[in-house]
């Protein structure tokens, strides 16, 4: 039993919190918050030399074979300027489906190009009737003669509009019908049928609904053999989460420093805000909060590889409890700059919407203690 | 980074559940399980203590020359974990926790040759004399006097909330022996024999029908000086280093989960009628145990900061908070779940021997108790408005 950071670990923390402290300042966040593409690849560039991009994928393929751990601490420090690179739906997400549903001749195609930062992806997963329950797919996969044909809308894909391909959740229909396995199909983004409508997302960065028409796709674009996706896309997600989930704690902590400062500077009736216990014990609780929250992260990072039950209950109780942080320490931070944290003046809004989209994504407080009780119920009874 | 033990810390907790399982008695257990208030009754707390002694674990905190084990933080985490989780009983903390440590720190060496090992065999049970009807969280403004007499001091005041002086045979006691310029100058640090003319216990019955806590009366009460545990005056520091103690032991997540455990439990039993089935009840659960998580989380980080010698500083005070909180927090859920059997409150003590048969199935008898009782965490040891002030100075800077 050993948290303390290696060597390796503290250096990479040090280098990403160098690198947000250095080139991604406010001015650069207020460019990309109205950018078409809302992101940089230049910065996508930096992020490929610093090996960023390569740190989770296989060694084979010319990855640094990173665990959920280093991811967490990049994100944190991700959180901490705000960045709004599509590193979560192309690395966290699209390499690690490839990685762990793809044939050897799928991940040698896709992920030495990952890696080196030529090729981004996104993962077109979520439908509206289906809410956030990942077992719901209703976009369908016929077999044809060339190989498969896509239907269906997707909504809230995370940066679909900057990926070279998307991975697309169906369900797979074969020559018999419905097969009741969903399977994950490789689409270029210029596959013809497929429709893009991206929009700026909420705290930064894009995202996209998806419209599928007849796409056809050639057969060696299901990953892997067919095998029902399910327990893939569950495990990919819990693993987004977790590193959402640091990418949160990052964001609280610099709401954090930032609220503490002006309560600091800010006078009223002749002394500072600080001075006032009801405003030291709002902070107390922040801070506590933000500790509570860097806890849940790096236990969820930490479980990403345990068992599906033990890893899913880890996940969704640090979804849910760092959401609820997240609200929190989001809330009192506007609510203690007062007029001014409602305005586009500061950057705390920004901050703060941020975190409002990191609750909302993949499921709410309510839905993931939700699911940890049902996970819960299940090992009692099993 | 690693979340798992390696094969020395295995098999050092098979060591532990060994020790636990030869000495840990069904009664001891049971009666653990149907004490609601904070303490185990001393009959069965010091009946433990000695099995940990002849263990040679009596005071896992203590460095190994005055008799503590020498363990790991990782050790302790162990240790602690499977205590919690075979319901062994709650010893003397006054003594092991509190007092041992400041004599340790701070004692002469007679009073290390005599009172340390009376702490370690249970001989010796203590009581801790801080707060007075006047002075709670501002501790410092005691009044309680020692004066000078020759070779004693003669106390006279009074001290409350006094946890099992009807029980102690000795009390370590803040006294002012003289007033300062600041208000924590002049305290001393007093050891007390409970059995010398002019002290009177008074108990103080709580909420949740148990006698726990007593006011202890001080009428010319004489004291020798050589009782006095460092200077004179300083014993503001000394009974700081000891609220150190007491609040941040750091290891609470593990007792924390097992009264969980009990309650999601009678959530699953038809006695209740199956609450969990409520999806609110369930994600209530959830919500609790989640918060355990976090906390666990953040002992073990204590404990890894720890192992490689670094200090965690304020963290105590984050631990106090949310042990204390989360402890409110499952004993609420317990009421809600037993239902109608909340109205059913036995007055009889101890629990585990009653002579009639109680209103309500055995399992539930500590439920409301602890709930009401329970209220008391986030007062004891520092209220939590104190530990937010702490966290805002000592962390914040503000």
């Amino acid at each position: 039993m050993d948290l303390n950071l290696s060597d390796e670990q503290r250096l990479l923390r040090e280098s990403a919190e160098r690198f947000v402290t250095e080139s991604y300042d406010a001015d650069h966040r207020r460019k990309m918050a109205n950018d078409a593409l809302g992101y940089s690849p230049d910065v996508w560039k930096q992020f490929a030399e610093l090996g960023w991009l390569a740190l989770p994928i296989a060694e084979d393929f010319g990855g640094l074979g990173g665990s959920a751990v280093e991811i967490g601490i990049l994100m944190e420090a991700f959180g901490r300027g705000l960045v709004s690179e599509p590193y979560v739906a192309t690395i966290v997400l699209g390499a690690a489906l490839i990685d762990r549903c793809g044939s050897a001749a799928q991940k040698q195609a896709i992920l030495p190009k990952v890696a080196d930062g030529s090729l981004k992806l996104a993962f077109a997963h979520s439908e509206r009737a289906a809410r956030f329950d990942l077992a719901r797919v209703a976009a369908t996969a016929n077999r044809t003669a060339q190989g498969w044909r896509l239907a269906g809308s997707k909504i809230a894909v995370l940066d679909g509009h900057a990926a070279d391909e998307i991975i697309v959740s169906a369900l797979i229909h074969d020559h018999h019908g419905p097969s009741g396995r969903i399977g994950l199909f490789l689409v270029p983004a210029t596959a013809p049928g497929l429709s893009i409508s991206d929009y700026a997302r909420l705290g930064g960065g894009r995202a996209c609904n998806i419209e599928l028409s007849d796409v056809q796709v050639p057969d060696d674009a299901l990953l892997g053999d067919g095998h029902d996706a399910l327990p893939a896309i569950e495990w990919a997600v819990d693993r987004a989460m977790a590193a959402l989930g640091a990418e949160a704690v990052g964001i609280m902590q610099t709401l954090l420093d930032t609220t503490l400062e002006y309560t600091k500077i800010r006078k009223q009736f002749g002394r500072p805000l600080s001075a006032n216990q009801v405003i030291r014990h709002r902070l107390a609780d922040m801070a506590m909060q933000v500790d509570e929250a860097r806890s849940m992260a790096l236990r969820a990072a930490l479980k990403v590889e345990s068992p599906p039950l033990d890893r899913a209950r880890a996940a969704s109780g640090a979804k849910a409890k760092i959401g609820k942080c997240a609200r929190f320490v989001g809330e009192q931070s506007i609510q203690l700059h007062g007029g001014m944290g409602v305005t586009e003046e500061l950057e705390v809004g920004a901050y703060f919407k941020r975190l409002v989209a990191f609750d909302t994504l993949f499921g709410g407080s309510a839905h993931h203690y939700a699911r940890h009780a049902r996970l819960g119920r299940t090992s009692v009874s099993a | 980074m690693d979340l798992t033990f390696n094969a020395e810390e295995r098999a050092f907790q098979s060591e532990v559940r060994g020790f636990i399982a030869r000495n840990l008695t069904e009664e001891m257990k049971r009666a653990t399980a149907l004490t609601p208030s904070v303490f185990s009754d001393p009959d069965i707390g010091m009946a433990w203590q000695r099995a940990l002694h002849r263990q040679g674990w009596g005071a896992p905190g203590w460095p190994v020359e005055y008799g503590g084990p020498d363990w790991t933080p990782a050790q302790r985490w162990i240790f602690e974990t499977e205590s919690a989780r075979a319901g062994v009983p709650n010893v003397n903390v006054m003594g092991v926790k509190m007092v041992g440590p400041v004599i340790i720190g701070f004692g002469s060496p007679e009073q290390k040759n005599f009172y340390l090992p009376r702490i370690l065999s249970g001989e010796d049970y203590w009581c801790q004399g801080y707060s007075e009807p006047g002075s709670g969280s501002d501790l410092s403004s005691l009044k309680t006097r020692a004066v000078r007499d020759g070779d004693d001091y003669i106390i006279n005041g009074t001290k409350i909330w006094t946890t099992h002086a009807h029980h102690a045979n000795r009390m370590f006691a803040l006294v002012r022996t003289s007033d300062g310029e600041r208000q924590q100058d002049g305290i001393s640090f007093i050891l007390i024999d409970m059995t010398t003319p002019g002290i009177t216990t008074r108990p103080i019955l709580t909420i949740g029908g148990d006698h726990e806590v007593n006011q202890v009366f001080f009428d010319d009460v004489r004291v020798p000086v050589a009782n006095r545990v460092g200077d004179e005056d300083k014993g503001w520091t000394y009974g700081k280093y000891l609220l150190e103690f007491e609040r941040g032991s750091g290891i609470a997540s593990a007792k924390l989960r097992e009264g969980l455990k009990a309650i999601a439990e009678l959530a699953e039993s038809d006695l209740t009628g199956r609450a969990i089935d409520s999806p609110d009840i369930a994600s209530r659960i959830s919500e609790v145990e989640v918060d355990i998580d976090a906390l666990e989380m953040t002992e073990l980080r204590v404990l890894s900061a720890l192992q490689t010698g670094q200090n965690p500083g304020a963290v105590s005070s984050i631990l106090k908070l949310r042990n204390s909180e989360i402890r409110q927090a499952v004993t609420r859920l317990g009421v809600d779940v037993i239902g109608h059997d909340a109205l059913a409150v036995e007055p009889m003590r101890p629990l585990y021997k009653l002579n009639h048969e109680p209103a309500t199935p055995e399992d539930m008898l500590t439920v409301v108790p602890e709930y009401l009782n329970g209220r008391a965490y986030t007062i004891f040891g520092g209220t939590s408005e104190i530990q937010r002030d702490i966290i805002a100075k000592m962390m914040l800077g503000i």
